[in-house]
C-alpha cells in the first residue's frame, strides 16, 4: 500500500512565511548539495591553481624580477606579495562565475530546474538570489585554500595579508552578480562561452594590472582595468596588504565600483529571472 | 454547491500576435477530477501555467483557492503540486535528494520531508533506486519521479501536464492507478492530454480545447451523448476505393466522417448498420464496430483527429 499515512495536506503544512524569508537560503543549500557532486574536482582545482601559478610566475618569474628590481621591490615589496591580491580576485572570478553561469544556463535550458522551483512557493527573485549565494560560498572556499597555499609557500609577508580575502570574494561577488544577470538572458549559449572566455577573461586577467601596474601599460590598453572587478579589487587588496598607495578618492571609486556593480547584477538578474520564469 | 476551487473568466493569454488562450471560462471544484482534452498547440499547457501561478494572464479574471495569482502567486503555489509536461528533475542529484531538496522549498521541515520521501518512494514504485542519479533512471520512472516530487507538500491540487506522454502501455498504467488512488484521498487533479482513453479513465468532467477556445464540457459519458451517438462503424475499403464507397454509403446514416485510412458512420446499432451494409452488396476489407469516444466528440467539433 501506499500514502498511508493519514493526509495533512498544505493548508495545514506549508508555511508561506518560512519560504518567503529563508527561500534563497533552501535554493543555495540545494545548490551545495549538487557542488559537493563535484566537489574533488572543484577542491582539487583550488588547490592546484595557485600551487601552478605560484610555481611558475610567483617563484620562476618573481625570483627574476626581484633579482632584477632589486631591495625597491615591485610597487615596493616583494613580486609575490604584490601578486597574492590579484590572484585571489581571480580565484574567486573564476568560481563565482562557474558557479552563477553554469546552473543558470542548467536551470532554465539544460535541465529548466528553475522552472520546477519556481512551481513552489520560491520567487524569481529568490531562486536567483539563491544561485548567487552558493556561487559565493565556492568562492570564499577556493579564495581561503588559495590563500593557505600562498601562506605555505611563503608568500605572505604583511601581517595584514588576509584582508585581501574579502577584497577577493568582493570582486567575485561583483563580477558573478553581473555575469548570472547576462546567462539568465541567454537562449543561445554556445558563442557566448567563447566570447566570455576569448575576450571578456582573457584580457581582464592579463590587463587589469595583475601582473604588473596598470600604469606601466600604453594608456590606450589602461580602460581595460578601469572596467575590470579585478583591478579594483587588487587595487584595494594591495592597499590593505602592504600599504600600496591610494588616496581616500581612488579607494571610493574602487568600492563605489564593485558596489554598483555587485548591487545592480543582482538586480537585474532577479528581474531577468522573474521574468523569463514567468513567460 | 461549494465555492469553486479555481474559476476562470473569460482567460486569455497572447504571446505578441497570437493568441494561445482565448477567453476561457471554467470551474473546477474540491475533489473533482477535471481534464483539457484536445491536440497539441490547443492552449492547454499555456492555460496550465497561468492556472499554476507562474505564468502571467494578459487579461480576463483567476480565482485559485479564492486567491488572484497574479498578486498571491507564493501563497498559491504552496498549495499546488505541479506535474510539467516535460520532467524538470534535477539530473545531477538522486533519487531521495530530488525529493528532499524539493520538500525543502515548500519550507517543509527536515523530519517531515524524510518521513514522507519513504512513503513518496513505496507510492511511485522507486524504493530500489532511492540512491540511484536521476540521469539514470528510465522514462517511466523519471515521470513516476516527477509526480512523487509535486506531492511532498500533499498539495490541495495536483496538476499534470499531459502525464503519460512517451509512456509506454504498461507504465501508462501504473500511473493511471496511481493517480486514481489520489483522486480516492480527495486530491483535486488537473489534468491536460490528448490521450482521450486517459481523459476517459481519469476525469470525472473535462473541456475540450481547440485553438485556444472551449469547444465543448461535460462529463465524458456526457460529451460522448451530447457529440456522438451510441456506436461507430469503421470501414476500411482500402485507401483508393475508401473514397468512391463513401460517396455511396453517406446517405446510409445521420453523419458519417472520412479520415485518410477509414470511413466512420455514427449509428446507435453498429451491427444493424454493418447488415444492411452488406445487404446492399458493400464489401469492406474490415469492419469495425465500438462505442463511441471522445476522439468522435473531438472530430464532431473539430473536423480534425486529436493526433495528426
Amino acid at each position: 500500500m501506499s500514502l498511508t499515512n493519514i493526509r495533512q495536506g498544505s493548508l495545514a503544512l506549508v508555511n508561506v512565511a518560512r519560504v518567503q524569508s529563508r527561500g534563497a537560503l533552501y535554493v543555495a543549500q540545494s545548490r551545495i548539495r549538487q557542488m559537493m557532486k563535484w566537489i574533488w574536482i572543484i577542491l582539487g582545482i583550488a588547490v592546484a591553481n595557485p600551487v601552478l601559478y605560484l610555481v611558475s610566475v610567483g617563484v620562476g618569474l618573481g625570483g627574476l624580477i626581484d633579482k632584477s628590481v632589486g631591495p625597491a621591490g615591485v610597487d615596493g615589496v616583494k613580486y609575490l606579495t604584490f601578486l597574492a591580491p590579484a590572484l585571489l580576485a581571480q580565484a574567486a572570478i573564476q568560481g563565482t562565475i562557474d558557479e552563477t553561469v553554469f546552473p543558470t544556463l542548467e536551470g532554465f535550458k539544460w535541465f529548466k530546474t528553475f522552472f520546477s522551483m519556481n512551481a513552489t512557493p520560491l520567487s524569481g527573485k529568490q531562486i536567483s538570489y539563491g544561485v548567487f549565494l552558493a556561487a559565493i560560498f565556492r568562492a570564499t572556499y577556493t579564495v581561503l585554500l588559495y590563500f593557505g597555499v600562498m601562506w605555505a609557500f611563503g608568500a605572505l609577508e604583511s601581517v595584514h595579508a588576509w584582508l585581501a580575502i574579502p577584497t577577493a570574494i568582493f570582486a567575485g561577488a561583483s563580477f558573478g552578480a553581473l555575469m548570472q544577470a547576462l546567462a539568465a538572458k541567454l537562449e543561445d549559449e554556445n558563442i557566448f562561452f567563447t566570447v566570455l572566455g576569448r575576450f571578456v577573461m582573457m584580457p581582464l586577467f592579463m590587463f587589469s594590472g595583475t601582473f604588473f601596474p596598470l600604469t606601466s601599460m600604453p594608456s590606450f590598453l589602461q580602460w581595460i582595468g578601469w572596467i575590470s572587478p579585478l583591478w579594483h579589487s587588487t587595487e584595494l587588496g594591495r592597499h590593505l596588504t602592504y600599504g600600496h598607495p591610494l588616496s581616500t578618492t581612488m579607494i571610493w571609486v574602487h568600492f563605489i565600483f564593485l558596489s554598483v556593480m555587485l548591487v545592480g547584477g543582482l538586480y537585474f538578474s532577479a528581474r531577468i529571472f522573474t521574468k523569463r520564469l514567468a513567460k | 454547491m461549494s465555492n469553486p476551487l479555481i474559476s476562470a473568466r473569460g482567460l486569455t493569454k497572447k504571446f505578441g500576435d497570437f493568441t494561445a488562450v482565448n477567453g476561457i471560462d471554467f470551474d473546477v471544484f474540491k475533489g473533482d477530477s477535471f481534464g483539457f482534452l484536445g491536440p497539441n498547440g490547443a492552449g492547454k499547457s499555456t492555460a496550465m501555467r497561468i492556472i499554476g501561478a507562474t505564468s502571467q494572464r494578459t487579461s480576463g479574471s483567476v480565482s485559485i483557492l479564492g486567491k488572484d495569482p497574479e498578486i498571491n502567486g507564493p501563497q498559491i503555489r504552496a498549495h499546488l503540486g505541479v506535474v510539467p509536461q516535460q520532467d524538470n528533475l534535477d539530473m545531477q542529484l538522486s533519487v531521495v535528494e530530488n525529493l528532499y531538496i524539493y520538500g525543502r522549498y515548500f519550507g517543509l521541515p527536515r523530519k517531515f520531508v524524510k518521513n514522507k520521501i519513504e512513503e513518496l518512494l513505496t507510492f511511485a514504485q522507486l524504493e530500489e533506486k532511492r540512491d540511484t542519479k536521476v540521469e539514470a533512471l528510465s522514462g517511466g520512472m523519471k515521470r513516476r519521479l516527477t509526480i512523487a516530487r509535486a506531492l511532498v507538500s500533499e498539495p490541495e491540487i495536483l496538476i499534470l501536464d499531459e502525464p503519460t506522454t512517451g509512456l509506454d502501455p504498461q507504465a501508462r498504467h501504473i500511473l493511471w492507478d496511481r493517480l486514481f488512488r489520489l483522486k480516492e484521498q480527495g486530491v483535486t487533479l488537473l489534468i491536460t492530454t490528448h490521450f482521450m482513453d486517459e481523459a476517459e479513465q481519469l476525469c470525472d468532467r473535462l473541456i475540450v480545447m481547440d485553438k485556444g477556445s472551449i469547444m465543448a464540457e461535460g462529463s465524458p459519458a456526457s460529451l460522448i451523448k451530447d457529440y456522438s451517438t451510441k456506436e461507430v462503424l469503421e470501414l476500411r475499403f482500402g485507401s483508393d476505393r475508401n473514397q468512391s464507397m463513401a460517396d455511396s454509403l453517406r446517405s446510409m446514416c445521420d453523419r458519417t466522417e472520412e479520415l485518410p485510412d477509414r470511413f466512420l458512420m455514427y449509428t446507435d446499432d453498429g451491427e444493424a448498420l454493418l447488415e444492411k451494409i452488406y445487404a446492399a452488396d458493400f464489401h469492406p476489407k474490415t469492419s469495425l464496430v465500438r462505442r463511441s469516444s471522445l476522439e468522435d466528440v473531438f472530430l464532431r467539433l473539430t473536423g480534425r483527429t486529436l493526433i495528426e
